[in-house]
């Protein structure tokens, strides 16, 4: 008997149904459930509240990293309220039997970070979080979703979540990058095309000769921002690229596991045959490093190219968001994005703040033998407390700091500006981060994502620039 | 929560696409670990400004929100639908709603109605000319409807969703009744999981 031909997603899916019945989503089981000190507090009172306990504490990590400052970490908290909140977390984990990574150890750093880098996401599993960009893990070839409170508390109850099954999504992307181009460009130039809606409804799945020569490092940076194409999750087919990163992590299997787990990873792809609910293919070889003009992701153009007018715009709902954008962003159309200048350049966030993000900045920084330009105030943020100290045993602090970075703690810092790190108002940065909205970074802060190069090369030349430009 | 069927009343019009859930709820709120008062967060950046929609007073006491499209994108902050709702939002209309959030919105109560792209610009336009227009959404039915304006298009809600409304039913529970279906598959999973949790366990 042949079985049906099934893609990737669906062939993790199904090794998760627990309950399948018509008319209702499937009950799929949570392989790994990962917490934060902001989106689980009202989800343990839950628990509480009803007498429920946590089904399995051990498939739960937390760790603490939305709240936390990046420097002074020895001292408390000087925010109360952000105190208060992680002192929550230390409770709650600490009576449910979870474990925690808290501020200052050496397993902490933002969740998508961390997690992975422990060798806790592996290919095939179900992983959830309440955060939005749990499709990270999507990496290793993982269904990853980002959830709400409610479900979190689901989660911690139940180990499951009722869902229903989405619609699939492939994203080819084929031929070589070019020179300066990044992981980053590519899932910028992706959002260029489909926009902020246009994964609603689907799991993503990026294919192509273009995603299999990406690290690890650079398939994360992909799959974090789906969420930004509005799809539910994104993935990537695990190969020998995945296993060699997993391969002697700390909570990966070992020994005989390992063998008997890579062959289990390696049916994981979609097969020869199966079908997408849709498909859309980018020529790699056209990707450019690109910036962000406007005020959500799909707004973007490259780092060479100009402000767009949105006159020119036939939809017009497309041309009234734009140009609330282009007010929102004090910019004009037709203005080249090499002449806007930058206040704040921020290297970090889950998107790219991992140890090949960091090397890629001060890669630049050293072969412009150049300093911050003048005015300019920058935040290195390393991911998590590892790849802050594999940056420090490799020099790349002393390259940030010699050039005039400031060099930070890890955590989440001004992606969602929850601690000090902010924008003021009208402020312009340019941020290797993922979301580009009205005051997300600190209230009226003008947000332009971009790859970790482009990041540096900004705040060398104190304007959007491109390594090559300088 | 409760249980919802009927929702009728009048609407605010934000006439604008793309707001996502950091525009609804600002993040200095995700500080709190408490599960109300955030109402008074409730679009935090715009409420400042005196002609911002919600501050008009012909829309004082209205229990349905009219958005453009994409609606409550971006983060999984469950902060926005508990915004909402603790203000006295009963239902969100809008042509497309992000996954998370109206996920989020049917564990509250918080009724995601979402039109088409010409049914939604229809009763906006309406609801912009006159403030006062009667909107009814019925769970039931799964219709929007303002009889004023002759508008009746029906809307879509997952069966099990609708029940969990109708009834105000808790997720939870719902699940905690196949509680032998979760043991019986965590004791079928794949040998290599197994042996990995048992380690993982031991340490
Ligand atoms: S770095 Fe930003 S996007 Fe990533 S988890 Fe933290 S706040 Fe969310």
């Amino acid at each position: 008997m042949t079985d049906q031909p099934r893609t990737l997603v669906e062939k993790v899916w199904d090794r998760h149904v627990v309950r399948s019945t018509e008319g209702e989503p499937d009950l799929l089981y949570i392989d790994l459930h990962l917490i934060h000190e902001v989106t689980s507090p009202q989800a343990f009172d839950g628990l509480r509240l009803t007498g429920r306990g946590v089904r399995r504490p051990d498939l739960t990590v937390a760790t603490e990293d939305h709240n936390v400052p990046t420097a002074d970490i020895d001292k408390p908290i000087a925010d109360p309220i952000s105190r208060k909140q992680v002192e929550t977390l230390r409770a709650n984990t600490e009576e449910f039997g979870i474990v925690n990574f808290p501020m200052g150890d050496p397993g902490q750093g933002i969740v998508h970070v961390m997690a992975p880098e422990q060798g806790r996401t592996l290919p095939g599993m179900t992983v959830v979080c309440g955060d939005s960009h749990t499709a990270t893990h999507g990496a290793f070839g993982a269904i990853a979703f980002g959830i709400g409170t409610s479900e979190v508390e689901h989660v911690l109850a139940t180990q499951t979540l009722p869902q229903s099954r989405p619609k699939t999504l492939a994203i080819n992307v084929e031929g070589t990058l070019r020179e300066g181009a990044t992981a980053k460009d590519i899932i910028l130039a992706v959002l260029g095309v489909l926009g902020t809606s246009g994964g609603m409804g689907y799991i993503a799945e990026y294919r192509g000769s273009a995603i299999e020569a990406l690290s690890m490092e650079g398939r994360m940076t992909v799959c974090n921002m789906s969420i930004e194409l509005g799809a539910k999750a994104g993935l990537i087919a695990p190969d020998e690229t995945t296993f060699e990163y997993l391969r002697g992590r700390e909570h990966a299997p070992a020994g005989e596991l390992w063998d008997a787990a890579v062959a289990d990873w390696k049916t994981l792809y979609t097969d020869e045959g199966a079908t997408f609910d849709s498909e859309i293919t980018l020529d790699a070889s056209k990707i450019e490093p690109h910036v962000s003009w406007g005020t959500n992701p799909g707004q973007v153009v490259p780092v060479s190219g100009r402000v767009p007018d949105p006159a020119a715009m036939d939809d017009p709902a497309e041309r009234t968001a734009a140009e609330r954008a282009l007010a929102y962003m004090d910019l004009e159309p037709g203005q080249a994005m090499t002449d806007v200048k930058v206040d704040t350049v921020f290297i970090g966030s889950c998107t790219n703040s991992r140890i090949e993000d960091l090397r890629a900045a001060a890669e630049v920084i050293r072969s412009s033998g150049s300093g911050v330009a003048e005015g300019v105030r920058t935040f290195v943020v390393p991911g998590s407390f590892a790849v802050k100290t594999q940056a420090e045993s490799e020099g790349l602090d002393e390259v940030f700091t010699g050039a005039g970075f400031d060099w930070r703690e890890p955590g989440c810092s001004m992606c969602l500006a929850m601690n000090p790190d902010k924008l003021s108002p009208g402020e312009r940065s340019a941020s290797t981060s993922n979301r580009n909205f009205e005051g997300r970074q600190g209230r009226g802060g003008r947000t332009h994502l971009v790859s970790p190069a482009v990041a540096a090369a900004s705040a060398l030349a104190g304007h959007f620039a491109t390594p090559e430009d300088l | 929560m409760e249980p919802v069927q009927i929702i009728s009343g009048t609407a605010v019009p934000l006439d604008r696409s793309d707001v996502d859930t950091d525009q609804i709820i600002p993040s200095d709120w995700l500080k709190r670990v408490e599960r109300t008062g955030f109402e008074a967060g409730l679009f935090g950046e715009w409420r400042d400004d005196r002609d911002f929609v919600l501050n008009k007073q012909e829309h004082a006491g209205a229990n349905i929100l009219i958005a453009g499209p994409q609606f409550g994108t971006g983060s999984s902050r469950e902060h926005a639908v508990w915004a909402l709702h603790q203000y006295g939002f009963r239902a969100v209309i809008s042509p497309r709603f992000g996954d998370i959030f109206r996920n989020n919105a049917t564990k509250n109560g918080l009724v995601p109605v979402q039109l088409s792209a010409a049914g939604g610009r229809t009763l906006m336009d309406a609801v912009l000319n006159d403030p006062t227009l009667e909107i009814v959404i019925d769970v039931e039915l799964r219709t929007v409807e303002a009889q004023a304006i002759d508008f009746l298009e029906s809307f879509p809600l997952e069966d099990s969703i609708q029940h969990r409304f109708l009834n105000g039913l808790d997720d939870i529970a719902l699940t905690l009744q196949h509680a032998d279906d979760i043991g019986e598959y965590e004791a079928h999973r794949p040998d290599w999981v197994k042996e990995l949790e048992i380690q993982h366990n031991a340490r």
